[in-house]
């Protein structure tokens, strides 16, 4: 066997890894980065036109899409920060000993396994003001009725959010709680730390890069949410819960604005690593 | 083993019952929507429409036998859907199958060779390759979906069974590698390094003496990936028609004429879900992994 076979070979089993991305993701950008340059209706079938900058100024000085991007940022902040909430007292809820915990975690995780599509278009039944099951427990509840999609459009497509990704915030938690060392916490009891100091000194300190890595892949998550908002309300009633990522796909496939919808998805990418920058940023500070 | 540190103390009976019961409220609040989704696949297009909403019905498994039993035109008039001649709703169930299927045979396969690489021989830029790798993963999907759809159109392979399962192979692709390497990271190499002493080929200490070895974690990946794939939307939207698309893609695209057959979608919903629900009991404790890229371990 030569040498170069052994120098080669770690070399050899990266390349097909290597080979998918760059045909599939680092192509594809460039080339779209490229179009956004260009005036480019798909369907019309003309030859693209080059016109610089054109595309991107005209997205920066439309207000409409900044409204869309501060839609975007609620649903965002409003699931995120209801999802940690929940997330964290159910972990707390199961870092408990009991029968049954097992089986009731899993049944918990459950709807992480619904395909968002599924789950966007049969919450549309469950939310329904005629026949919805949502509707007639809030009725029994309150006595009054009540239009989810049309009058809390923005809360019904949040609660969904939140029913399929608490679960997800759970996990990670709960993961930290387990790894926190036991003795740690048996000392804490020795020398009975207050509660909020048990959690301050001991807990705090192993859970944070989890708490830290959950909320970071659900911003981004929530960041590019599309399937459960295009089945529950595509985007309405009016434009209330039309995300950006709503308006990218119009901007797409139903207007065919093809330059334009580059240049936006480049926006978007910007913004979302700048997003995850800060993210990182304000992570190391909380973490000093 | 790690010493857990689960919260063990005697409760009195009233905390006791007071824990059960909010573990058993919290599990309702959960489960709910599934199980109002299996049990509206049992109901007939009235018993769906009702108010207020059935809890006891007679049962009807006409909504399943509407599905697979129907023939074209009927399926078409009932759900909307545009099927090819000669095929009815069960090519979407086909179409689903043969791309996870695929997609994840390739994403394996080229996952864990790299995945391998990365954890034995740590070639130069291994850890910019690898988070290179996972960056992918963080683009929105429609940032990417765009660019896509005018490539695949260009090149022949918009609305192809090989064309969804490159593009989920790349979709997946970060999953693999990254679960796959802290498999590796896992097992001593000890038997790795005397076999290389003693002149074994490199390839033959994969997938002789490192591969064995991680099998249970290539069985939790393959979990994950089938779920990630299974339940994909947005790409198997731009990227098909007609006779390729896979279930998400047709469960979308029901209309009925006067008002949705409800029934009819839960039952199609309730089919899909199922394999991933068994799935995920067989493969629960890799959950965490999986959805963490590998790198937490399970609760």
């Amino acid at each position: 066997m030569p040498r170069y076979y052994y120098r080669s070979f770690p070399i050899l089993l990266i390349i097909p890894a290597l080979a998918v991305v760059f045909f599939l993701v680092i192509f594809p950008l460039f080339w779209a980065l490229g179009l956004s340059f260009y005036r480019y209706n798909v369907l019309r079938g003309e030859a693209p036109v080059f016109i610089g900058l054109d595309n991107y100024a005209r997205l920066l000085t439309n207000e409409v899409i900044w409204e869309r991007f501060v839609t975007t940022i609620t649903f965002v902040v409003s699931a995120v920060a209801l999802e940690f909430i929940l997330g964290f007292a159910l972990a707390l809820l199961f870092f408990q000993e009991f029968k049954g915990r097992r089986l009731a975690i899993t049944l918990v995780t459950m709807p992480l396994l619904i395909a968002p599509i599924a789950a966007g278009i049969f919450f549309k039944y469950i939310y329904d003001a005629t026949f919805g099951v949502f509707t007639y427990f809030i009725q029994l509840l309150t006595g009054i009725g009540v239009n989810m999609l049309k009058d809390y459009a923005m809360l019904s497509v949040v609660l969904l959010d939140a029913w399929q990704w608490t679960p997800f915030m759970m996990l990670f938690i709960l993961a930290g709680l387990e790894a926190v060392p036991k003795h740690l916490l048996e000392s804490a009891e020795v020398d009975r730390l207050s509660w909020i100091d048990k959690f301050r000194v001991v807990i705090w300190p192993t859970i944070r890069p989890l708490v830290m890595l959950a909320l970071l892949f659900r911003t981004m998550d929530a960041f590019r949410t599309f399937d459960t908002v295009f089945a529950l309300t595509e985007g309405g009633p009016g434009t209330q819960t039309e995300l950006i990522s709503i308006t990218l796909y119009r901007t797409a496939f139903k207007y065919f604005r093809t330059g334009e919808a580059c240049a936006l998805a480049f926006v978007i990418l910007v913004i979302v690593i700048l997003l995850t920058n800060l993210y990182l940023r304000m992570a190391r500070r909380v973490g000093e | 083993m790690v010493e857990r540190s689960r919260i063990v103390r005697r409760r009195s009976p009233i905390k006791r019952a007071l824990l059960y019961i909010t573990v058993i409220l919290v599990c309702i609040v959960f489960v709910f929507p599934i199980f109002w989704m299996i049990a509206t696949a049992f109901k007939t297009r009235a018993q769906a429409f009702s108010w207020p909403p059935l809890f006891i019905w007679e049962p009807t498994t006409r909504n399943f036998i509407d599905i697979f039993l129907k023939r074209q035109t009927e399926i078409e008039a009932i759900t909307g859907w545009e099927l090819e001649l000669a095929t009815g709703a069960e090519i979407f169930f086909i179409n689903s199958m043969i791309v996870t299927f695929g997609s994840i045979v390739l994403a394996l396969l080229i996952g864990t060779l790299a995945a391998y690489s990365f954890s034995r021989y740590r070639p130069k830029g291994t850890d910019t390759l690898m988070f290179f790798i996972l960056s992918t993963r963080m683009l929105p999907g429609i940032v990417v979906a765009i660019p896509i759809y005018f490539f695949y159109r260009n090149i022949g392979l918009y609305s192809t069974h090989i064309g969804l399962i490159l593009l989920y192979t790349m979709f997946n692709l970060p999953f693999a590698v990254w679960m796959m390497k802290s498999f590796f990271d896992e097992i001593p190499r000890d038997i790795e390094q005397a076999a290389m002493v003693d002149g074994t080929k490199p390839i033959k200490l994969f997938y002789k003496i490192a591969l064995p070895q991680v099998i249970v974690g290539l069985a939790a990946t393959v979990g994950f990936l089938i779920i990630n794939v299974w339940n994909e939307f947005l790409f198997a939207l731009l990227l098909t028609e007609r006779s390729v698309r896979t279930v998400p893609v047709a469960i979308a695209s029901t209309r009925g004429e006067v008002g949705i057959n409800w029934g009819l979608i839960a039952a199609i919903e309730t089919l899909y879900v199922i394999p991933a629900i068994v799935l995920i009991f067989l493969l629960q404790k890799y959950l965490l992994r999986g959805m963490t890229f590998g790198t937490v371990r399970g609760v």
